[in-house]
């Protein structure tokens, strides 16, 4: 028995491979067991390599998983670039109506033939996803159950295409059991307490930020961040609420701008080439002191880039992402929950110091599909600003860190001003003033500084410090480490900037802190380093997550490399 | 220098058209709190960067909000917070450079979404703050210090922008006129959509056309500005075209679209058309119980 089971479904962008995976996940996540997805695509609309995956567990799912136990491949490409990945004991099943394969764990459908003869011809990845059914012994009234719920939507024809589907499933683990081949058994599902949700990542971002009580949302379209705004245009519709699609990424900022310093909780989403757009807006955010959010969903690249990969290569702009003396705060969610919270911490920060925040998050977590315990709402902690009651007068602007924010239609008129300005907003170029104004701006920093973070072993001199969503794989990596007795220390947070003080204080006494980051130049470790922090990176530059034991080979690598050249010296 | 605040240290040249114009707005905004019985806290002044954008601090007497923003950014800050707040009245101040150059991808988009504020437009043919650079409005062949051989590009015909991207309501003035501009102000002020007084006022340092706008009847040259005739009917777009395309100056409103509902007005019929309310954050996490 086995307790975990990786499916790829790989083909060609139009082809179904990434509602493939997630068919599967959905029926498995119906029935009990913990699923998460991941896909990747180019950045086109039909054709070009796609891949969709799910991965199926019994325990708690880290990452999407390393080796596949079953590829399916829907032409030659797929197979020649993904089958290297296929676990030793795996299977591959593919179309063989498109190319013929010589492997002996190779499986050949006639999916589409097989699908036009289960009278739904649409159904081919139904005979596909029944085919994995009978290699992983996953019980096929799982499937049936969940697509009887699917297709039942109240439409004349529904019953029709319910039957199809439920044929094509017959058809496609029949044809696999006569192959007589199969994978080690899946365990069953363990019971799970509490309420279960299936939820995407850009999903759980948009419900944090509506939790904490979201205005007004306003965005360009964009990959990998589009989702955020389609899911707010259907959803954040009350009628003090507004959602409204900008002209570009200079439009949604500024708006955002004009929606803050109107009093209201403002977010907006975006990608890199969105975020390089914002630079100019988010200094005025910054030097004016309005509270609005960016969700930066980042990808590959600059410029373009790779559109639809995922990487972790925005910190640094993230932090600094225009001109002067600046450092906007950032919130990286780690996992899907984390998402949730993280955008609802993101509106908080925001509220609390009075300023732009940063919520920073990847393709890979914002595309994901994950089950997950539906957040305890009774831990949601809503901030709003503090609001001015006329009594400083014009002075917006006074005092040496945050001070009563003044809503326009009530008293304490001021100009918010992007110009170096005095206590009423109105422009100077005195350097007492600039001064001034400059430490007030930093010191409201010092609200945002006690953010929890995780730390395990913590004796160990040598530390893991992963960001955003490379915690799974390496917390699965130093789960495995420890196991094997391996002296290392976890740490993690999401709140990027600033650091946790007592995380830094921490930090501060390793020998080394290793932070594996999808990026070329290990941002997050250049950024500790400049803090006196003996830190150095893990990169990848892929446009694909960490796999947990690539992972963990290369900790050891690094690990054992010093303690050899320890005994030496 | 504003009377609110000592330390400010920015001044307008003397006989700077831009002078004329902050009158009017302060009469104007003042005579609407009065009217309304509203607070004039109510309106905000959203300001581009230039020496025109400098209007939003040196408002004398009762002060409204403003947003001294970035460069060319006044109509999207605009956008955003009459979206989000339709209660207030939104104001923007804004230069030829800011509003014709840097920030003309914006007008386009506002004007499609008809957006209920009022632009100013200060042109003065010129960078002012920038100390005299060519800007959209600058005549071909003039010599400014980045037109060494006199202009090469034809002028931009702001009025004519306008009507084609598709603005409601837009009148044209001259700064000197300080009385009929705050009526103009006023009447786009309580116009629903998006408006534009688009305002000549010039530039006494690097662009002065103060003579060529009035004439000389004496040696008989023609004002370049002159009042737009009673029978004018401002609802006809043609005609509104017509004194847009005039290679001389109309005063006066040219045009005002009859059916105009503004932005927000269009989000609340929608919203009351498709019966969309507020779901709770448990009602739609309900949509994705598993
Ligand atoms: C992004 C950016 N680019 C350039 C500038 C420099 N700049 C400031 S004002 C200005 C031109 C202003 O011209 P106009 O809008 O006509 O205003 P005026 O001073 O004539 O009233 C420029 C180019 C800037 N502040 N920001
Ligand atoms: S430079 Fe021109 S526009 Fe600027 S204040 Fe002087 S006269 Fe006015
Ligand atoms: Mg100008």
């Amino acid at each position: 028995m086995s307790n975990n089971l990786v499916v790829r479904f790989a083909g060609e962008g139009g082809q179904g491979v990434v509602g493939g995976s997630e068919i599967l996940a959905a029926a498995a996540a119906a029935v009990g067991y913990h699923i998460l997805t991941f896909s990747t695509f180019p950045s086109q609309i039909k054709g070009g390599p796609a891949w969709g995956q799910a991965r199926i567990s019994t325990e708690e799912i880290l990452s999407s998983g390393d080796e596949l136990d079953v590829l399916v491949a829907l032409n030659q490409y797929a197979y020649d670039h993904n089958v290297e990945e296929l676990s030793s004991t795996g299977f591959v099943v593919y179309n063989s109506e498109e190319f013929e394969l010589d492997d002996p764990r190779a499986i050949g459908l006639p999916a589409d033939q097989m699908a036009r003869d289960a009278g739904n011809p649409r159904a081919a990845n139904m005979i596909v996803i029944g085919a994995v059914a009978q290699l992983a012994d996953f019980p096929l009234g799982y499937l049936e159950e969940f697509v009887t719920k699917r297709f039942s939507r109240g439409r004349p024809g529904d019953e029709q295409i319910i039957e199809g589907n439920i044929k094509a499933l017959h058809m496609g683990a029949e044809a696999a059991k006569e192959l007589g081949m199969s994978l080690d058994s899946l365990e069953s599902p363990k019971s799970i307490e509490g309420e279960r949700i299936l939820i995407k990542g850009f999903e759980a971002a948009c419900l944090g930020a509506i939790a904490a009580g979201l205005d007004s949302f306003i965005g360009y379209p964009i990959s990998p961040a589009t989702t955020m705004l389609v899911y707010m245009e259907s959803n954040l519709h009350g009628s003090d609420k507004f959602v409204g699609q900008a002209s570009s990424e200079i439009e949604s900022i500024a708006s955002l701008i004009g929606a803050g310093f109107s009093g209201k909780k403002v977010m907006t989403s975006t990608a890199g080439p969105g975020l390089s757009l914002m630079g100019e807006g988010l200094g005025l955010a910054w030097m004016a002191e309005i509270p609005l959010v960016v969700a930066n969903i980042q990808r590959g690249g600059p410029a373009t880039g790779l559109p639809t990969k995922t990487e972790q290569s925005d910190l640094i702009v993230a932090i600094n992402p225009g001109h002067g003396d600046m450092s906007v705060p950032v919130i990286a969610p780690g996992t899907i929950e984390e998402a949730f919270w993280a955008a609802a911490d993101a509106v908080n920060w925001a509220e609390r110091y009075q300023g732009p925040v940063i919520l920073l998050s990847e393709a890979s977590i914002a595309e994901r599909q994950q089950d997950i315990l539906k957040p305890d709402m009774s831990k949601l902690v809503v901030e709003n600003r503090s609001v001015s009651d006329g009594s400083e007068g014009n002075e917006r602007y006074k005092g040496d860190a945050v001070s009563p924010f003044p809503v326009p239609g009530g008293p304490g008129a001021y100009v918010a001003n992007g110009s170096e300005h005095d206590e009423q907003g109105d422009t100077t170029h005195l350097p007492d003033v600039h001064i001034r104004m400059t430490e007030r701006r930093f010191k409201k920093l010092e609200l945002l500084m006690d953010g929890h973070y995780e730390a395990e072993n913590t004796d160990s001199s040598i530390a893991l410090l992963p960001w955003g969503s490379s915690k799974g794989p390496t917390y699965a990596a130093f789960q495995s480490l420890r196991s094997k007795g391996e002296d290392i220390a976890w740490y993690y947070t999401m709140y990027l900037n600033p650091l946790p003080t007592a995380l830094l204080d921490e930090l501060l006494s390793k020998d080394l802190v290793l932070v594996p980051e999808l990026s070329y130049l290990g941002q997050l470790a250049q950024i500790l380093r400049a803090k006196g922090i003996k830190a150095e990176p893990i990169t990848q530059y892929t446009g694909l997550p960490f796999k947990e034991n690539v992972l963990e080979a290369r900790i050891t690598e690094i690990v054992q490399e010093r303690a050899g050249r320890m005994l030496v010296s | 220098m504003s009377k609110r605040n000592p330390e400010y240290d920015f001044k307008w040249c003397p006989g700077c058209g831009d002078f004329g114009v902050k009158r009017a707005v302060e009469a104007a905004l003042t005579d609407r709190a009065a009217t309304l019985s509203q607070p004039i806290e109510n309106s905000v002044i959203v300001a581009g960067i230039g020496c025109s954008g400098n209007l939003v601090h040196l408002q004398e007497g009762p002060q409204p909000f403003g947003i001294h923003g970035i460069h060319g950014r006044t109509l999207p800050i605009a956008y955003g917070l009459k979206s989000s707040r339709p209660d207030l009245n939104v104001l923007i101040v804004s230069g030829d450079g800011d509003f014709l150059s840097i920030g003309a991808e914006h007008i386009g988009p506002q004007a499609k979404r008809n957006i209920d504020v009022t632009a100013i437009i200060m042109d003065n043919g010129v960078y002012g703050l920038t100390k005299g650079q060519a800007s959209p409005t600058t005549e071909i062949e003039v010599i400014t210090s980045t037109t060494p051989y006199g202009k090469l590009d034809d002028p931009s015909r702001p009025l004519e922008t306008y009507l084609a991207a598709g603005v409601s309501f837009l009148a044209s003035t001259l700064s000197t006129q300080v009385k009929a501009m705050q009526q103009l102000i006023t009447e786009a002020m309580e116009y629903p959509g998006f408006s534009i007084v688009h305002v000549q006022s010039p530039c006494t340092t690097y662009n002065d056309n103060y003579a060529a706008l009035k004439g000389n009847e004496k040696e008989g040259i023609l004002p370049m500005a002159y009042p737009i005739e009673e029978g004018h009917d401002a609802g006809d777009i043609d005609a509104a075209y017509r004194l847009a395309r005039d290679s001389r100056i109309p005063v006066g409103i040219i045009y005002k679209r009859e059916d105009s509902i503004p932005a927000h007005e269009r989000l609340d019929l929608a919203r009351e058309r498709t019966g969309a309310t507020q779901k709770s954050v448990e009602e739609l996490f309900q949509t994705m119980a598993i």
